[in-house]
């Protein structure tokens, strides 16, 4: 895969997998339209889910999954020594995704109704930030693999790239998407960062907050919004802490 | 035999999840054969409980990354089935064709890029780009297919948005359909060129009797909802799938274990098969016989045969829901009125890797005060760690040397396309 004609170097990527569905390193095998030239732009090291290879030269380690038992801790300790980028990849990593709601519980007693009398090892959850340091954070649940297309141009070749400060909503009314919060959904769209094209409001969902807040989010109008269209506290705190990328904004 | 055997692999590879397979001969003598599955639970039935029932599809396709449909559909009809909601015939139709687009990705995934490589002598499918790249570009067409019906019919294949409790929210766009049709039609001959493929890969000989649970095909090889059936003659009602899971927590495990009328039994692609044949479009009957499948047949390494049986039978299928769907009103409804009950329900569905149970219970305001979702992989680990056993005992008594062995038991893992992390939650 040649830039200016010139043969660049590819960068040494590895893929791992904490807790989560793995649902985002799967969108790397997807638009497969594109796939065969994105996986000759990259050199895969280490991805346990497509390959046997357990290479550990790797430059750039994708975390994948939030952490929450004592080995992961460890084992993400040992990747943040040998990556020299290591990127937060998907909701999960970036803020603990819809697991952190399990933090709402107590965790004996989640394990009683879980396991009965065998409960298992589990810690509260944390993102992959909380634990080490985080060189670049891509979220969303899935991750957009438009987006990280963008991202491994510029991490390969500079080509410029930075996650849209606006939100949601500018991507909505460009593919002219009728408003959900007017239809009356409590649409998060006006406070989320945008990069995903929209698909949840377009596809009548309305937007449920997966990548976290835009820049400057203007929390005070939105939650004075959705009071005034009929929603409860409660009702606002359950969509807001459904990928747990707003703790502690509604109350 | 007098030999000594230690297998010991950690976080097998090319598996969603984590799971680690330990074997211990001494002497010639079997001690150990294990799939252990050590993947962090997350507690979904403990984070559905005060959930309302328009978020339980949305939290639940998170389950999983691969079948996210598959558990959205069995979420939204165990919710339906609670407040005894019928969903209109037109959406009916868009669920399905969105579960077939969900099957081919998944199966052709597993098929080419999980599955594969063991018989190339491959660590991965990335080599074969350099080295045969149609192959791949065979595969990545295919499963682009896949995820486009999925996109279509759901507005977005991993984590799907427009599948409702009482419908769906959108009609597919008719040009959209049109050009779903037109590359069905491509995938039937490129689903002929994958068999020309898989007919070159030796399966291991492996059997052991097995009981496969599966849902029962009234007249249609069943995907959502219906009866429950297994090979050994139990035959119960959706909502009576407790009676066939029976799941139990075991101490080195953090998925839990399942068993029927044997020690443990099979879902999956092969179990559909093996309970459904007859209702297999004819095409797919074909590459069931250029492979020599036929029910029931115990070696659960033709699960991976299975899978391309059953990628050819949803893409023919696929185009018969496509030409009925353009065939409906503009103006058919999609939605059923949603009114919230005090009950129960449960949502049984055919995913990629086997058949799926949500079922919830909830209070009269539509929020849920008990869950419980059991899902293929929990199904399938028993007997993947059971057969382990008897296939070592096979090939260490046939003299298969212990690299080779290792292979196997990875091999047999794979078979069953596991969902490891969706089998712990």
């Amino acid at each position: 895969m040649k830039y200016l004609r010139i043969e660049p170097e590819r960068p040494k990527i590895a893929v791992f997998d904490f807790t989560c569905c793995e649902g985002c390193e799967l969108q790397l095998a997807n638009k497969e339209e594109s796939l065969v030239d994105f996986l000759k732009c990259v050199e895969v090291i280490n991805f346990r889910e497509v390959s046997s290879l357990k290479g550990e030269d790797y430059d750039i380690a994708f975390i994948e999954g939030c952490i929450s038992r004592e080995d992961e801790v460890e084992r993400l300790k040992k990747i943040r020594e040998k990556a020299k980028i290591l990127v937060a990849f998907g909701s999960c990593a970036c803020f603990g995704g819809v697991n952190r709601m399990k933090n709402a519980y107590d965790l004996a007693e989640a394990n009683r109704e879980v396991y009965g009398d065998k409960p298992k090892e589990t810690l509260p959850v944390r993102a992959i930030k909380e634990v080490v340091e985080v060189d670049l954070s891509i979220p969303g649940c899935p991750v957009n693999k438009e987006e990280v297309e963008r991202i491994v141009q510029y991490l390969m070749v500079d080509i410029p790239f930075q996650f849209p400060a606006y939100p949601v909503c500018v991507e909505c009314k460009q593919r002219f998407v009728t408003c959900m919060f007017e239809k009356g959904y409590l649409c998060l769209g006006s406070i989320t960062r945008a990069g995903c094209n929209a698909p949840c409001p377009a596809g009548g969902l309305g937007c449920w907050g997966c990548r976290g807040p835009a820049d400057d989010p203007n929390y005070e109008e939105f939650l004075t919004l959705a009071r005034e269209k009929g929603f409860g506290n409660e009702e606002i705190a359950e969509k807001m802490n459904f990928f747990g990328a707003y703790e502690g904004v509604a109350k | 035999m007098s030999r000594t055997i230690n297998i010991d692999v950690h976080h097998l590879t090319r598996v969603e999840g984590h799971g680690d397979i330990r074997v211990k001969v001494e002497k010639g003598k079997l001690l150990e054969a294990s799939w252990e599955v050590i993947e962090t639970p997350r507690y979904f039935e403990v984070m559905l409980k005060g959930k309302h029932y328009t978020s339980a599809g949305i939290l639940t396709a998170r389950i999983c990354g691969i079948c996210s449909i598959g558990h959205c559909l069995a979420s939204l009809r165990a919710t339906e089935q609670a407040f005894g909601v019928e969903i209109p015939e037109a959406a009916r139709k868009i669920r399905l064709l969105a579960k077939h687009g969900e099957t081919l990705q998944s199966h052709v995934l597993h098929l080419f890029f999980l599955a594969a490589p063991d018989f190339l002598d491959l660590p991965s499918a990335l080599p074969l780009i350099e080295k045969n790249p149609e192959v791949v570009l065979l595969a990545a067409r295919l499963k682009r297919l896949g995820n486009m019906i999925c996109d279509v019919t759901a507005g977005r294949t991993t984590h799907p948005v427009s599948l409702l409790v009482g419908g769906v929210a959108k009609s597919p766009e008719k040009a959209k359909l049109e050009e779903l049709r037109a590359e069905l039609i491509w995938a039937l001959d490129g689903l002929k060129v994958a068999v020309d493929v898989f007919k070159t890969f030796q399966l291991p000989d492996f059997v052991r009797e097995t009981e496969f649970v599966s849902l029962k095909g009234e007249s249609d090889y069943p995907f959502i909802g219906g009866r429950l059936v297994s090979t050994d003659g139990v035959d119960l009602p959706e909502s009576e799938y407790r009676k066939i899971t029976n799941e139990y927590v075991t101490d080195n495990n953090t998925t839990k274990w399942c068993k029927l009328s044997r020690e443990s039994y099979a879902a999956g692609a092969l179990a559909r098969f093996n309970n459904n044949f007859k209702f297999l479009v004819p095409e797919a009957k074909e590459v069931a016989a250029v492979f020599g499948l036929s029910p029931v047949n115990h070696n659960p390494f033709m699960n991976n045969i299975a899978q391309l049986v059953e990628s050819v039978h949803v893409t023919r299928d696929s185009i018969r829901l496509i030409d009925e769907i353009l065939q409906m009103s503009e103006d058919a409804p999609l939605m059923a009125e949603v009114k919230p009950k005090a009950g129960s329900g449960v949502g049984a569905v055919e995913v990629p890797r086997g058949i799926l149970f949500h079922a919830y219970e909830y209070d009269k305001s539509g929020r849920i005060i008990k869950a419980d979702c059991v899902i293929p992989t929990t199904q399938n680990n028993a007997n993947i760690h059971y057969d382990m056993g008897a296939l070592v005992e096979k090939f260490a008594a046939e003299g298969v040397p212990d690299e080779k062995l290792e292979l196997l038991c990875s091999m047999l893992v794979r078979a069953y396309d596991p969902c490891i992390s969706c089998s712990v939650h």
